[in-house]
């Protein structure tokens, strides 16, 4: 992970205007409540020593899913050049909750900021051996031009925002 | 012959047609989508590389294919799921129709609606489409909703995709809204984009989440895990895979890649190829059925376990504890069959990317409706029609396609789109009836075809005889041929529109000019004056090969060179003489070009080894072959490949050189470029290059070539002339030619000096421009 692989996605980032924090991990909790607009959903953060807010609903119903205005999920990793967040599906939820809500906020470490695709292939091929074997690139906001013009959040969210955390 | 007239009518009126509903919103949408991908292309340094190592997968998987489906079934029933291989569209149909109406059966119905059909949620799948799953579906009594919102338009407009990516491309947003406006009758009428998808988004949502089964196609499936590679923008294909308890996936066996690494070129390029994005919005990759939770949207409990942190609860797969159902289709459909013909094979390697469309001009002038069959469109279509529905479907559109090759550089796994519809188009001509008149050109015309062939397919695919007799009797015949009764005939015999300028056939052609002005020994005493440098473009930075400096060059006299334009053919000598060239124009044979593009690849093959008879004592003494239409040069360097054997192909494939990029590399080598006619400076002058030129990379040497000479070449955008040979001359396509060509002569218009390699070019923007239009040759060459 170098200086230039952040700079690299957060420049992609830009380009495909989606918002974004670098975060300490100490720093975190805030950092992501000022990312989410509420009602919030969300799946658990595997990261030590960062939490979700107490606000976010973790087992929601299928009414708060609908009614979530936020879905925030870790994901495993984040390919640079493109400005791709991996958004891996387990029991926990992180496909509905990273699709439905009308924002997405992806969490990722920055030690899982790969330059390109091919070291995104890398990782995918030994998550799938490991047995993680469903797994989502989404890059930016969902979009459409089938109604006549280039419009974001049709079927999926028209907000995206990563907080990314430095490591120590 | 009266059917045949009627049915060019027919078509000159349905294309008329399309030309003015159509054609609008069709070209805007895929001219941009085209200027994207090719910006995209040209930013992409891997783009050669990963265009190879898909092509590569593709070719070793469709190889492997039994073995692969084997390996899927094992994949994805191992994992929970089912694998049915469906033979046809009616066995994938009734398949699909009883596992949806076997899932809804399961479903607890609510109290109040327990009469609610089935229902089912699709995203785009042009597989489906050609199998007419949603009719199918219908019929059983289940609810389709299309949930990709181009599909969801065309479904409520009861119209069939005329785009294999953008289905709804030919439609504006003022005839959406208009059509969304009547058909849910809001409160305030649609007016915005953004309004609309709003609306689509609800709407489609609600039936999301009561379907009873999800459908997706798939881009690609990989064979070892049993993955479902999903590629969208909008994202509903996720949704309608994930959020129903059940999950039919359809595709054809061809998406089957060997392993998930595999899939790593194909998710670079597809969005290249697609829409010119570096990657789509969402790449799902799928293993179903997947960990995550399903959702009752009629239940009050968490969806997920409220103890759930994601990382410690277990697989439901590995537990056994799935509620998720999850068939995969496999469809054949013809495709089996494909695999083992070795002409229609290639098309099995298609990504369905719609980058050939985009490309096309014809196809950004009439859209898929008219350049398409029952389901698919553009360019290789052609190869899947012929592959999955029959030759007729591919007949309907194939002469759409003029083999203007600009597709080839387009397509992601390196497609020879061209020959595709060249060879289907051969199989037309021999399967048509045999017993229609050939009286008219048999005798006359010395080709190697069965009979029955359409008469005007004939006279263009044996046009250098035709040239040959009409110069040999010029004036005289084109004094005949610009007789309106002659005129009538021509269009009732041939097709030819009457209202198409004929060429002017020249009494003195370049060969005997050539000949009458001392032949070969006076050209070597020109070419050796004091006024004349030396260079050698075999040292050029375009062609890098060994060679004494001391070339001899043979001019080719291609038809039009050779008996109608004549002019550019002696610019062509005087120019390699001025620059110490010696030159010979032998009288060669046709290259092929002209059958080629009638679909007569026998005549074609024909003319292939006997031209390369004709050269090869040349070739193998070192001379160069100097081509100026670059139709011919492409048939050298790219059909011949398929007609030649190997080192033939290759001495000469070598061997020939188009003509500027020949004179760029002899001023390159030290020929002096002051000899020859040169501009004052940064002269302004519009540049067309001809289509097939741009696609064997020899637009660049004739830009070169002009700058070097004092000029300020400004090229055009559009991809071709849409004159491109005879395509031009046909009675059914004259006026997608016309609006094709009104686009190149817009961008050139202002221009005071236009030129443009190709005869096809220079001819429609003549008539279009209403002045002359030569070739960049005749603006070089020195004056006599
Ligand atoms: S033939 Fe090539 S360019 Fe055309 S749709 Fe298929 S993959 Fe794309």
């Amino acid at each position: 992970m170098t200086l230039d692989t952040v700079s690299r996605f957060e420049r992609a980032l830009e380009a495909l205007e989606v918002s974004f924090t670098l975060t300490l991990a100490s720093d975190a909790s805030e950092a992501i409540e000022a990312a989410l607009e509420p009602p919030v959903v969300g799946v658990p953060l595997p990261f030590d020593d960062v939490s979700l807010p107490a606000t976010v609903e973790t087992a929601p119903t299928s009414a708060d899913l609908v009614g979530a205005q936020t879905g925030i999920t870790p994901v495993r990793f984040a390919i640079a050049a493109s400005g791709t967040v991996a958004i891996e599906s387990t029991t926990a939820g992180e496909e509905p909750f990273s699709l439905y809500p009308e924002r997405h906020v992806a969490v990722v470490a920055e030690s899982d900021v790969v330059p390109d695709l091919g070291a995104g292939f890398d990782r995918l091929e030994r998550a799938f051996a490991a047995g993680d074997d469903s797994v989502v690139f989404a890059t930016g906001r969902s979009a459409t031009a089938d109604m006549g013009g280039l419009v974001h959040g049709v079927h999926g969210p028209g907000e995206v925002h990563v907080v990314l955390l430095e490591d120590r | 012959m009266a059917d045949r007239t009627d049915d060019r009518s027919q078509t000159a009126a349905r294309l008329r047609h399309l030309l003015s509903t159509e054609g609008e919103a069709i070209y805007a949408n895929a001219s941009t989508l085209n200027n994207r991908r090719a910006a995209t292309y040209a930013a992409t340094d891997t783009l050669e590389d990963r265009r190879a190592t898909a092509r590569a997968i593709k070719e070793d998987a469709i190889e492997r294919l039994p073995e692969l489906l084997e390996t899927v079934r094992e994949a994805v029933e191992s994992n929970g799921g089912t694998v049915y291989l469906a033979d046809d569209a009616a066995d994938a149909n009734r398949y699909v129709a009883d596992v949806v109406v076997d899932s809804a059966a399961r479903e607890p119905a609510d109290d109040d609606t327990a009469v609610d059909a089935p229902s089912v949620v699709k995203s785009k799948s042009m597989t489906t489409e050609e199998i007419d799953l949603n009719d199918a579906l219908e019929r059983e009594g289940i609810t389709v909703t299309e949930t990709d919102l181009g599909e969801w338009v065309l479904q409520i407009a009861d119209e069939s995709p005329s785009h294999i990516v953008g289905p709804a491309m030919h439609l504006s947003r003022k005839e959406i809204a208009d059509l969304l406006t009547e058909a849910f009758d809001p409160d305030e009428r649609f007016e915005t984009p953004e309004a609309l998808t709003r609306f689509a988004r609800d709407h489609l949502g609600e039936r999301i989440r009561e379907a009873d089964v999800g459908i997706t196609g798939a881009n690609f499936v990989v064979a070892e895990t049993g993955t479902i590679a999903l590629v969208t923008n909008e994202g509903n294909a996720r949704k309608c895979a994930v959020t129903p308890d059940t999950h039919v996936a359809i595709a054809g066996v061809e998406k089957l890649v060997p392993s998930i690494s595999d899939l790593e070129p194909f998710v670079d390029l597809i969005a290249k190829s697609a829409t010119g994005q570096s990657i789509a919005q969402y790449v799902t990759m799928l293993t179903p059925p997947t960990d995550s939770p399903t959702i009752d949207f009629d239940a009050d409990e968490p969806i997920v376990p409220d103890s759930s942190d994601g990382k410690e609860t277990g697989s439901a797969r590995a537990t056994g504890t799935t509620d998720r159902d999850f068939h995969l289709v496999l469809l054949d459909n013809g495709r089996m069959a494909m695999r083992e013909d070795d002409q229609l094979r290639e098309t099995l390697y298609c990504i369905r990317c719609g980058a050939c469309s985009n490309s096309c001009v014809n196809f950004q002038s009439v859209g898929g409706h008219g350049f398409g069959g029952e389901t698919y469109s553009g360019g290789i279509a052609t190869g899947w029609e012929a592959g999955v529905h029959g030759q007729e479907s591919a007949a309907e559109f194939n002469d759409l396609c003029t083999g203007c090759s600009r597709c080839v550089e387009a397509c992601p796994v390196e497609i020879d789109i061209p020959w595709i519809n060249t060879v289907v188009r051969d199989r037309h001509n021999r399967g048509a009836d045999p017993a229609a008149a050939d009286f008219l050109v048999d005798g006359l015309t010395p080709d190697a075809e069965t009979g029955g062939l359409d008469l005007g397919k004939r006279f263009f695919g044996n046009v250098g005889t035709v040239a040959r007799l009409a110069s040999a009797t010029a004036p005289v015949s084109n004094w005949l041929v610009g007789s309106t009764p002659v005129r009538a005939m021509l269009e009732q015999a041939l097709g030819i529109d009457r209202r198409r300028d004929l060429p002017t056939f020249q009494r003195e052609t370049l060969v005997d000019w050539f000949e009458t002005r001392g032949g070969f020994a006076a050209s070597k005493t020109r070419a050796s004056e004091p006024g004349a440098r030396h260079g050698d473009p075999k040292e050029s930075k375009q062609r890098a090969a060994a060679g004494g400096p001391d070339r001899e060059a043979i001019l080719y006299p291609d038809v039009y060179t050779n008996f109608v334009d004549v002019d550019r053919g002696k610019a062509a000598v005087r120019t390699l003489e001025a620059l110490g060239v010696p030159v010979r124009v032998p009288d060669l044979p046709e290259s092929g070009r002209a059958p080629l593009s009638q679909g007569m690849v026998s005549t074609a093959d024909r003319q292939a080894s006997r031209l390369y008879a004709a050269v090869v004592e040349d070739l193998d003494a070192g001379r160069d072959l100097v081509v100026i239409e670059p139709s011919d040069l492409a048939a050298f360097h790219r059909e011949y490949e398929r007609l030649l054997p190997e080192a033939s192909y290759e001495t000469l494939a070598e061997n020939s050189y188009e003509i500027c990029e020949y004179v760029y590399g002899l001023v390159e080598t030290g020929a002096d470029a002051a000899v020859l006619q040169t501009g004052a400076g940064n002269e302004p002058i519009a540049y067309h290059s001809h289509c097939q030129q741009r696609t064997l990379g020899l637009e660049a040497p004739t830009t070169a070539l002009l700058e070097r000479c004092g000029y300020d070449p400004q090229t055009t955008s559009a991809e071709c002339c849409g004159m491109a040979g005879s395509f031009g001359y046909k009675r059914e396509f004259y006026e997608v030619s016309v609006d094709v060509g009104e686009r190149v002569a817009d961008e050139v218009g202002s221009a005071e000096t236009v030129v443009a390699s190709g005869t096809s070019c220079g001819d429609q923007l003549e008539t279009l421009l209403e002045r002359p239009v030569p070739h960049p040759i005749e603006l070089l060459a020195p004056d006599d």
